[in-house]
């Protein structure tokens, strides 16, 4: 007998299996960038070394953010067509839907991250990084997947409708693009920069790309890791207090 | 001495039974309000184990805030609600073990098949997989889903989403339904699909809650009525018992011509003229064929000539608009 947890995780991952789409477009969307950054705009940057090398690192970070106005539009389903007040009224735990949500979308963003690297290690991409590191790098984009979509639960629950809540995430895929995801912060127009060299994503990005290049910075990760523990924390307290007043 | 004390926890129990089949659902001084706005203002129910008992009110009257308080998806401001003998408020979880709920929009899961959709409450109820399938496949047939079992609820029609959903429901066999307005949107076909499911429900013993705005709905399937506006339960009692709270049962004499009509207004004093018609009179009888022979014998013995005759009696629409609007009038059967 399954727990509530687990059989609503295997609802969720028929819901996503139903909708190749999705995982295909959260696919598609970071590699397209990557190619584009790489090959097209990229040469014109002043940056030293292969660009491919600096790139990935924000465009991982970018694969987790795109793929999370799926998850967005799939919880806001949830509690506008009508669903979760059956749930509500039986005898199961009310954190087990929104868990489940998360579960589904922290699979299908490992998934993204797989094809996302896949891609950029046949394009060129090399890390000198040791084994260690890469184990830091990864743990570091789940704890950002980790983080990251419980602000997007928060902010699913919170939206009116469906069609808002699949815009409701705008703003986290535009935030990387303001970070040195792409070129670093020092080059950007004064304002731009100082946002970019103080929101979260700079300094987790920054510590994936020190990983990835095997020079890790222990300050940067720590900097990285409080900014996810936080952004977490942030929503989940957020996404349980939404879901108690949403009947 | 051991003995008496047995048989003193014995006899409890026994009262205890009989208090617990004999309500499915009480409230009492039950409130609610948003912000200040009230919704529920101090409302009395009792429901009897095993009948319909139907909350009957205009759109806004407080129909679904009374469901979601009796169901557990919101919380009174005051009064106590006792659900298949469980306080709401400190027993939730029996409460939702025992209780089915369907609302007023289908609560289906269009990106599942209809199988799946009830596999996942079996699932969910920590159902046996062995008895689960049985369950699923049994309530399939019952509901005419079979054939559309592997399809996604998606493309189902308003009239199969609304029995996967109520088949949903039953997975688990609650003892006590609640109906939020199930026919609301349907086709008059499949509302009395759903009309005999209920029946069928009521006769294996489960209490039916159920909310309308349709009056025919709630004359045809509820034991009891009670009729909720502006936050208050106007009148309660069987349909018959409101329909005799409304004075206007009445027969329709029409006749030819003035004259006559004259003459039988001087035969029958009690007779009124009619507003819109005046070549008819409304003579007041309580319809039943004794009093009915009577008026006629009275006409024929003055060789009057009856051009139309129709015998009139409230339906539960002439009670509805005389009780609904008028929050102030409490009427008590």
């Amino acid at each position: 007998m399954p727990s509530s947890t687990t059989t609503m995780l295997g609802r969720n991952f028929k819901h996503t299996l139903r909708n190749p789409v999705a995982v295909f477009n959260a696919i598609l969307f970071p590699i397209v960038l990557l190619l584009m950054f790489v090959y097209v705009i990229g040469g014109a940057f002043d940056i030293p070394g292969n660009y491919i090398d600096y790139a990935t690192p924000g465009m991982l970070i970018l694969t987790i953010c795109y793929g999370l106005s799926a998850t967005a539009l799939s919880v806001n389903t949830d509690m506008t067509k009508g669903i979760i007040n059956r749930f509500k009224v039986m005898d199961i735990s009310r954190s087990a839907v929104l868990s489940a949500h998360v579960a589904a979308s922290m699979l299908r963003t490992v998934i993204a991250l797989a094809a996302v690297t896949g891609v950029a290690l046949a394009f060129g991409f090399r890390s000198p990084g040791s084994f260690t590191d890469w184990l830091g790098a990864i743990g570091l984009l789940v704890l950002v997947a980790f983080a990251t979509t419980w602000i997007t639960v928060a902010l699913g629950l919170a939206a009116k409708t469906p069609e808002s809540a699949g815009m409701i995430t705008v703003p986290l895929v535009m935030l990387p693009f303001l970070s040195s995801a792409i070129v670093p912060a020092e080059t950007m127009a004064p304002g731009v920069r100082q946002f970019a060299e103080y929101q979260p994503f700079t300094p987790i990005i920054e510590t994936l790309r020190g990983l990835l290049i095997g020079e890790p910075s222990g300050s940067k990760a720590l900097v990285a890791a409080s900014w996810c523990v936080g952004i977490a924390l942030v929503g989940y307290v957020w996404s349980l207090s939404t879901f108690k007043k949403r009947a | 001495m051991p003995c008496q004390g047995r048989v003193r926890a014995v006899a409890g129990r026994a009262a205890n039974l009989v208090h617990m089949t004999s309500s499915a659902i009480t409230a009492s001084g039950l409130r609610k309000a948003y912000k200040d706005k009230v919704v529920l203002d101090g409302i009395d129910l009792d429901v009897p184990t095993g009948t319909i008992f139907s909350l009957l009110g205009p759109n806004g009257a407080g129909k679904t805030t009374a469901v979601n308080v009796l169901t557990t998806l919101m919380t009174a401001d005051a009064g106590t609600i006792r659900v298949a003998g469980h306080d709401v408020a400190t027993d939730t979880k029996a409460v939702r073990a025992a209780i089915g709920v369907t609302g007023q929009f289908a609560a289906v899961d269009d990106l599942l098949s209809g199988r799946e959709n009830l596999q996942l409450i079996a699932d969910l109820k920590r159902l046996r997989p062995a008895e689960s399938k049985q369950i699923v496949t049994d309530l399939l047939e019952r509901f005419d889903l079979t054939e559309s079992a592997q399809k996604l609820a998606s493309t189902y029609s308003g009239g199969m989403r609304r029995k996967l959903d109520l088949a949903m429901t039953l997975v688990g066999k609650p003892s006590i339904i609640f109906l939020d307005e199930p026919t609301t949107g349907l086709d008059p076909r499949s509302r009395r699909t759903m009309w005999e499911i209920i029946r069928q429900l009521v006769a294996d013993g489960v209490t039916i809650f159920l909310t309308t705005q349709y009056l025919e709905e709630a004359d045809r399937l509820a034991d009891k009525i009670a009729v909720l506006d502006g936050g208050k339960i106007v009148a309660q009692g069987t349909p018959a018992e409101l329909k005799r709270q409304i004075p206007g049962s009445h027969v329709r004499l029409r006749f030819a011509t003035d004259l006559d009509l004259d003459t039988a207004a001087r035969i029958l004093t009690d007779a009124t003229r009619d507003d819109e018609d005046d070549l008819v009179l409304r003579a007041p009888s309580d319809g039943s064929a004794k009093s009915v022979r009577d008026l006629l014998t009275q006409l024929d013995t003055n060789s009057l000539d009856v051009e139309e005759f129709s015998v009139h009696t409230p339906d539960l629409d002439d009670v509805f608009l005389a009780l609904t609007g008028k929050t102030n009038t409490k009427v008590s059967a």
